[in-house]
């Protein structure tokens, strides 16, 4: 009940959902859409408990224990309750939820608030590329000093000033990325293809059980 | 220059000085920002799942419906809630059907079209046709990208020592992986920085109104 | 110690002031450097250009959350702006996970403010978020209705003019893909391998690289990569006469150059310390 029967259910959805690919009869058609439109939709809308019980864990073991930097699991906190006030503090008469959604839109919170921080995070990564452009980016061995003059010739030939230095370059960069690069790219392509289909047989066939839980 | 007025803009503006504050060093206002961004996420999420896939997904089919069909629809809903096993230990091995249910699938209907959107296609468009090789300059060009995948995957096979022609072909992969992660190199540099030009085009212009 | 290992060893604080002038200046003192198309950027253009008076719809998957938005968003309003104003009916998808669906809100809200008669429902219609991820591609196959049955705004899908018409891939035109991520590998082994639907992608620069071999097999129409790829794409609706707005992606092009030009200084300078460094101790 615990261990087989999850794996019988996997091969037997797998196998199902595999075949039915290659069998255009009316009751094959009808079963994909019937799983794929309803009943895999509806499970996954479920899947969300994981995420909020992971983030709510993490936070709560964090405030309780009075770990190094508690208040900003606080923070993170507030953060949640914010954006579900300014969604559903319509169904809350009066109250705090009542004035966050009326004075907090839902879409400015997002728009001024939500993006703003995490556009700004990666952000970060143009300054930390640069550094480490100049620390880490030497032309140590022959294959090394290949990356950096394709990198280079890249980097020139995708803007403006390239073009504006020779203007061949552009379609020099085209190139490398059209044949050589695009070369390399399908041959690692079909590598994590191979890879992908190996695990997705795997996992119908019950050798690989991981997504189950550490068996 | 016009400062905006909007107090959005300028609540977004701290947010992001708050943030970039971490490039002296790690400090309470980033973190400050950092949590309150993942709880936003988290929020903004369940709200946008409730309205649009719980309401019209869920509820509406089940309140307001009127199809008998309708009353199926509560075997996937079992399914789903079986979910909520992981909040206790004892029963926690419940959440293994949804997963077992899910995952089996993906995995089923995955495998017929990555074989053919990454190993037929690919194939196909690797094998040298008359119009690949109808100008000599597009032949060198092609052939140099039969060359080059073939000897890729060379080096992706481990099963084999890579001695005699086949470490040949293997050195030769590399020459194209380097080629490739150069090419992969230059553009991060370029997505990295696009993405500091916008925050700067953010303060520059809807903040500060220093530029136009 | 001598300047070459004084300089390898600066405090990387530097490097952030010189990377944040090296941006700054040229927002305040455009370049004006002229914007090169590239043909993977002119086919996908080309391709929505004909679909002008089709009796298919243009559908616009947004899956892209604001850690990219630079790069993507300028690309969704152009797109957007492409459709509205050749009057190419749009289906713009807030993505497939939900944190994505506030950047096509964005898009729409950016783009429709110089085409006042677009109707909603009729020349474009915003559909939000359904879980799935794959499934919802395929789903999207059999009935967008049966997949979404209301709009990001809660109207019903049935009762939609556009929605009534375009009901999955086969009054589907072309997908675009907006993302940096893996997905849009995934519309094409889904909705191409499986319906036969056209792709075109629009991605970050970082993922531009990996999606050659889709352009060449032409699993993808077309794609747009990076700031660069919007940028070109402004640049032809300019050309073409259709009002672009602020052209966000051009004008950061000119501080992408100088960056640019920085980075490779950097690279070598590192570079010539390094080989400096390592042959004095050599030598010793």
């Amino acid at each position: 009940m615990r261990r087989t029967f999850p794996l019988v259910i996997a091969f037997t959805m797998g196998l199902l959902m595999m075949i039915q690919y290659f069998i255009p009869h009316p009751i094959s058609q009808k079963f994909y859409k019937i799983m794929v439109q309803q009943w895999l939709i509806i499970i996954s809308i479920f899947f969300y408990v994981f995420a909020w019980r992971s983030f709510g864990l993490y936070h709560i073991n964090k405030i309780k224990r009075r770990k190094e930097g508690w208040w900003a699991s606080v923070v993170a906190f507030v953060g949640v309750f914010f954006m579900l006030l300014a969604g559903f503090g319509d169904r809350i008469p009066g109250g705090i939820g009542h004035f966050i959604y009326k004075y907090f839109n839902f879409d400015d919170l997002y728009n001024y608030m939500f993006a703003p921080l995490q556009a700004t995070m990666f952000s970060l990564l143009a300054f930390f590329i640069a550094s480490a452009a100049f620390r880490a980016f030497k032309a140590r061995t022959m294959e090394a000093t290949l990356l950096l003059v394709t990198a280079t010739i890249v980097m020139l030939g995708r803007v403006p000033l390239g073009a504006s230095m020779w203007k061949g370059l552009p379609k020099v960069v085209e190139w490398i990325l059209m044949y050589p690069n695009m070369a390399a790219q399908r041959g690692i392509m079909i590598g994590v293809g191979l890879g992908m289909i190996a695990t997705s047989m795997k996992i119908i066939l019950g050798i690989e059980r991981s997504y189950l839980g550490g068996e | 220059m016009h400062i905006s007025t909007n107090p959005w803009v300028w609540i977004a503006a701290i947010l992001t000085l708050a943030i970039y504050s971490f490039l002296y060093k790690d400090n309470p206002f980033y973190k400050f920002a950092e949590h309150l961004f993942m709880g936003l996420s988290i929020g903004y999420g369940a709200v946008v799942l409730w309205y649009n896939s719980i309401i019209p997904r869920l509820w509406n089919p089940l309140a307001h419906g009127t199809s008998p069909s309708r009353f199926y629809l509560l075997i996937p809903i079992a399914i789903g809630l079986l979910s909520f096993g992981i909040f206790s230990k004892k029963y926690s091995w419940l959440i293994k059907y949804p997963l077992a249910f899910s995952v089996g699938a993906y995995a089923g209907f995955s495998i017929p079209v990555t074989f053919e959107a990454s190993i037929f296609e690919q194939i196909s468009g690797t094998i040298l046709t008359k119009q690949m090789m109808a100008t000599p300059w597009l032949a060198i060009s092609n052939l140099i990208m039969f060359v080059g995948v073939i000897t890729t995957i060379t080096y992706f096979y481990f099963s084999k020592h890579h001695k005699g022609l086949l470490g040949k072909s293997a050195r030769t992969g590399i020459v194209f992986l380097m080629l490739a992660f150069g090419a992969s190199f230059g553009y991060t540099v370029m997505a990295r920085i696009s993405l500091l030009i916008g925050r700067m085009q953010f303060l520059l212009h809807d903040w500060l109104g220093i530029i136009k | 110690m001598g300047f070459w290992d004084r300089f390898l060893k600066i405090d990387r604080r530097w490097v952030f002031l010189v990377v944040w002038i090296a941006v700054v200046i040229p927002l305040l003192k455009p370049l004006g450097l002229p914007t090169h198309i590239t043909p993977p950027v002119k086919k996908l253009y080309d391709y929505i250009d004909r679909m002008e008076g089709e009796d298919k719809a243009v559908f616009l998957s947004f899956d892209f959350d604001p850690s990219t938005m630079p790069e993507l968003l300028p690309m969704g309003v152009a797109i957007i702006r492409h459709c509205f104003a050749k009057k190419i009916p749009i289906i713009v998808y807030g993505g497939l996970y939900p944190q994505f669906v506030g950047m096509a809100k964005m898009a729409i809200d950016m783009a429709k403010t110089d085409f006042p008669d677009i109707v909603y429902g009729k020349d474009y219609v915003f559909l939000g978020y359904v879980p799935g991820l794959s499934l919802v591609i395929l789903s999207i196959g059999e009935s967008i209705q049966g997949t979404f049955g209301n709009d990001y705004f809660g109207n019903r899908l049935d009762t939609l003019p556009l929605t009534m018409h375009v009901d999955n891939y086969e009054k589907i035109g072309i997908v675009v893909d907006l993302s940096g991520s893996s997905i849009p590998a995934s519309w094409v082994a889904y909705a191409y391998q499986r319906y036969g639907c056209r792709i075109g992608c629009g991605t970050t620069a970082v993922s531009a690289a990996q999606y050659y071999p889709y352009l060449q097999t032409g699993q993808f129409v077309g794609m747009l990569g990076g700031l660069k790829g919007a940028a070109e794409y402004e640049e032809l609706l300019e050309r073409n006469g259709i009002p672009t707005g602020r052209r966000t992606a051009t004008i950061g092009m000119d501080a992408q150059s100088v960056v640019h030009l920085l980075i490779i200084l950097l690279i070598i300078l590192g570079n010539i310390g390094y080989f400096y460094v390592r042959r004095r101790e050599r030598r010793a």
